[in-house]
């Protein structure tokens, strides 16, 4: 049912059998012919493409010939309207531009090496369950990332954003555009009916700003996942990620100066804050995704928190072996 | 038009030219309203039609009786009395929605108007009530649910107290569905509604400069109003209560409808937008209060899931075309 939202409505229904009689015909100016495809770009306004329109052509050709020479994001199965959106925002256009700095970051400054993409199933819900860490998120870009590039067919992967991202200028529709959601159990249900892959941090801001004498150490998983994962039938892949701690490694977190300007932590890093904005730099580590077998868990999903906590250990577990595989495998943090 | 004070009927007690003495009827309030005109000629083929408005309403079909009269005058009983017995269903469209007239008067027409309606329904044994509310109700929020189903909380006058008495209507009819099971009644609460109708969102996409906030661009969802009245023919079947959010074909960006309509953005950074909106409407320079400009910021956005399996309602106009609905005026709605 979500999927009709996104299928345009048959044209050359009669969609006037129910109209009125018409005392007061209305003029008619319902176009006879579709009206041409709408161009590419939605951002700028206006009827004539403006001179930011067409380079935003350019930019889109070479886009096309360099980064996504096999049109990988066409592959991708989520279904859009005809206005290239689906009903979270996501857009294929918006997805093609942010590639163009997203690959170079992903192939040349982390040098992203996968493990077992294949074992992602490629159709139907599924959960990614992967660990975090690095001070800024950059982990899932390139899990989301490595599915679209280097997971044969590619899939899409949504993550889940903090929910006041919405109300930041900017970012507030362009995580939509690019497929991301607002961190709301409900879109997340919505999301996995539709049979899409969803990827969640269960440790959360715990993982992510983690002090660098825990690194690849699991912090405490929530949850939640586990509930719905039970609750729809969604199957579990562990996701590892090794490097991703070193981009970023933080000496101590000043929760208090986090509290005064709104963050969720303040990590102290050996570049930052000594370096000012620039020291917030991730360093060039090597990153290697390491992705495991599906599991499937089978209860009631309404049990106990003990009860959930055995199934959720049991995905811990599973990730940590990845990590140790990982970091046994590792010569080198930089490459 | 023929007021309501000279009695041409005093001669027939019972009926009017064109509703035959036993014919069943239906009563539509906000009959003269573009949307109760609407639903007025959709419904006269099928039933004798009863609108009761305070307005005139001009070119109506032949066998539509108008009952010129305020719906919270005590007289308007004499409407159900005349028809007790035969009234098959009850519109309720008659809202008003004009937000410079003051608090008071919003209040007195909506709730106290509506809880009469409700009473007289009760007391005629109307057994079906239609009540058209909105999706407002549930406002936009940072917070939302992408799609909210109709169990969502009403906060739509937390940051617009304007329209609390929507809100609390809304909650009146909701609670007269709990304590009166034997009148089946239906709210139904539709996305923006376009076409020929004099509202917000219409009268924003019929701008010709359209401001929109700088880095904020949220997904909406629109209806056609030929559409809401189809979903308000649905609900009049026997047997059909609860409530349903209507949602139309599809949900796009603001940007991409403004495309659509070649308009031209003109993006206000939104610390200014407010103040600015403000001034402008104490200024009586426009008609939108400033909280309206979270309807352009945060997304409001509701499931249509129960409305389509329980009533069977699918939009039935493509979303390019809803979207040209919204300028395309026809002879009712207000010159651009």
């Amino acid at each position: 049912m979500p999927a009709d939202r996104s299928v345009p409505a048959d044209r050359s229904a009669p969609a006037d059998r129910s109209a009125p009689p018409a005392p007061t015909p209305r003029p008619a100016p319902r176009r006879s012919a579709p009206p041409p495809p709408p161009p590419r770009d939605v951002r700028f306004g206006g009827g004539r493409p403006s001179l930011l329109g067409r380079l935003g052509g350019l930019v889109d050709e070479w886009i096309a010939r360099r980064v996504d020479p096999d049109d990988r994001l066409k592959q991708i199965q989520t279904p859009t309207n005809e206005f290239g959106f689906d009903s979270f925002g996501f857009n294929r256009d918006f997805v093609r531009r942010a590639l163009l700095p997203a690959r170079w970051i992903y192939r040349h400054y982390f040098r992203v090496q996968c493990f077992g993409t294949e074992k992602v199933p490629p159709v139907g819900r599924v959960f990614l369950i992967a660990n975090h860490s690095g001070q800024l998120p950059l982990d899932a870009a390139m899990i989301l990332l490595s599915m679209l590039f280097d997971k044969q067919p590619p899939r899409m992967v949504r993550t889940m954003v903090e929910r006041w991202v919405a109300q930041i200028p900017f970012f507030s529709y362009l995580f939509a555009r690019w497929g991301q959601i607002v961190g709301i159990p409900d879109n997340c249900r919505e999301v996995l009916e539709n049979e899409e892959a969803i990827l969640v941090f269960p440790e959360g801001v715990r993982g992510i700003s983690k002090t660098f004498d825990r690194a690849y150490e699991l912090q405490e998983f929530g949850l939640g996942f586990m509930r719905l994962a039970l609750e729809l039938g969604v199957p579990i892949v562990p996701v590892a990620v090794v490097g991703a701690e070193e981009q970023a490694p933080a000496l101590a977190n000043l929760t208090r100066v986090g509290d005064i300007i709104g963050a969720p932590a303040f990590p102290v890093t050996p570049t930052f804050p000594l370096l000012g904005p620039l020291g917030l730099l991730p360093y060039p580590v090597k990153y290697r995704i390491y992705y495991g077998e599906p599991m499937r868990f089978d209860g009631d999903p309404n049990d106990e928190d003990d009860t959930l906590q055995e199934k959720v250990d049991a995905v811990k577990a599973e990730i940590q072996a990845l990590l140790q595989r990982g970091l046994a495998e590792r010569e080198h943090i930089f490459w | 038009m023929a007021g309501p004070e000279q009695d041409e009927r005093s001669g027939q007690p019972n009926g009017t030219p064109g509703i035959g003495p036993d014919e069943p009827v239906v009563i539509v309030t906000g009959a003269a309203g573009n949307l109760g005109r609407r639903l007025t000629r959709r419904l006269h083929r099928d039933y004798g039609v009863v609108g009761i408005d305070r307005r005139p309403f001009p070119n109506r079909p032949k066998d539509v009786a108008l009952e010129q009269i305020d719906i919270r005058r005590n007289r308007a009983e004499n409407v159900f009395r005349r028809y007790a017995g035969r009234i098959k269903a009850v519109f309720h469209t008659g809202i008003l929605h004009d937000m410079r007239k003051p608090a008071s008067e919003h209040y007195s027409f909506n709730l106290v108007g509506t809880t009469q309606v409700l009473n007289f329904c009760v007391r005629y044994k109307v057994p079906k009530f239609v009540f058209l509310s909105s999706a407002n109700v549930y406002g936009p929020h940072p917070h939302n649910a992408q799609f909210l189903t109709e169990d969502a909380p009403l906060r739509g006058s937390e940051g617009f107290p304007m329209i609390r008495d929507l809100v609390a209507v809304d909650h009146a009819v909701s609670s007269f569905l709990w304590k009166r099971p034997e009148i089946d009644t239906v709210i139904l609460r539709p996305v923006h509604i376009v076409g020929a109708v004099k509202n917000a969102p219409s009268n924003y996409l019929r701008l010709r400069y359209v401001p929109t906030l700088l880095g904020f661009d949220p997904m909406v969802q629109i209806i056609h109003v030929e559409d809401v009245v189809e979903a308000m023919v649905l609900s009049a079947r026997p047997g059909v209560r609860g409530i349903f959010n209507l949602t139309g074909p599809g949900e796009v960006p603001l940007s991409a409808i403004l495309k659509e309509l070649g308009k031209v953005r003109v993006p206000v950074p939104h610390p200014l937008a407010k103040p600015l909106l403000r001034f402008l409407w104490n200024s009586r320079l426009t008609t939108f209060p400033e909280p309206e400009l979270d309807h352009i910021r945060f997304i409001c956005m509701v499931d249509g899931a129960r409305a389509r399996e329980v009533l069977g309602f699918e939009a039935k106009r493509s979303l390019r075309d809803t979207i040209h609905a919204a300028v395309e005026a026809g002879p009712l709605a207000v010159p651009r």
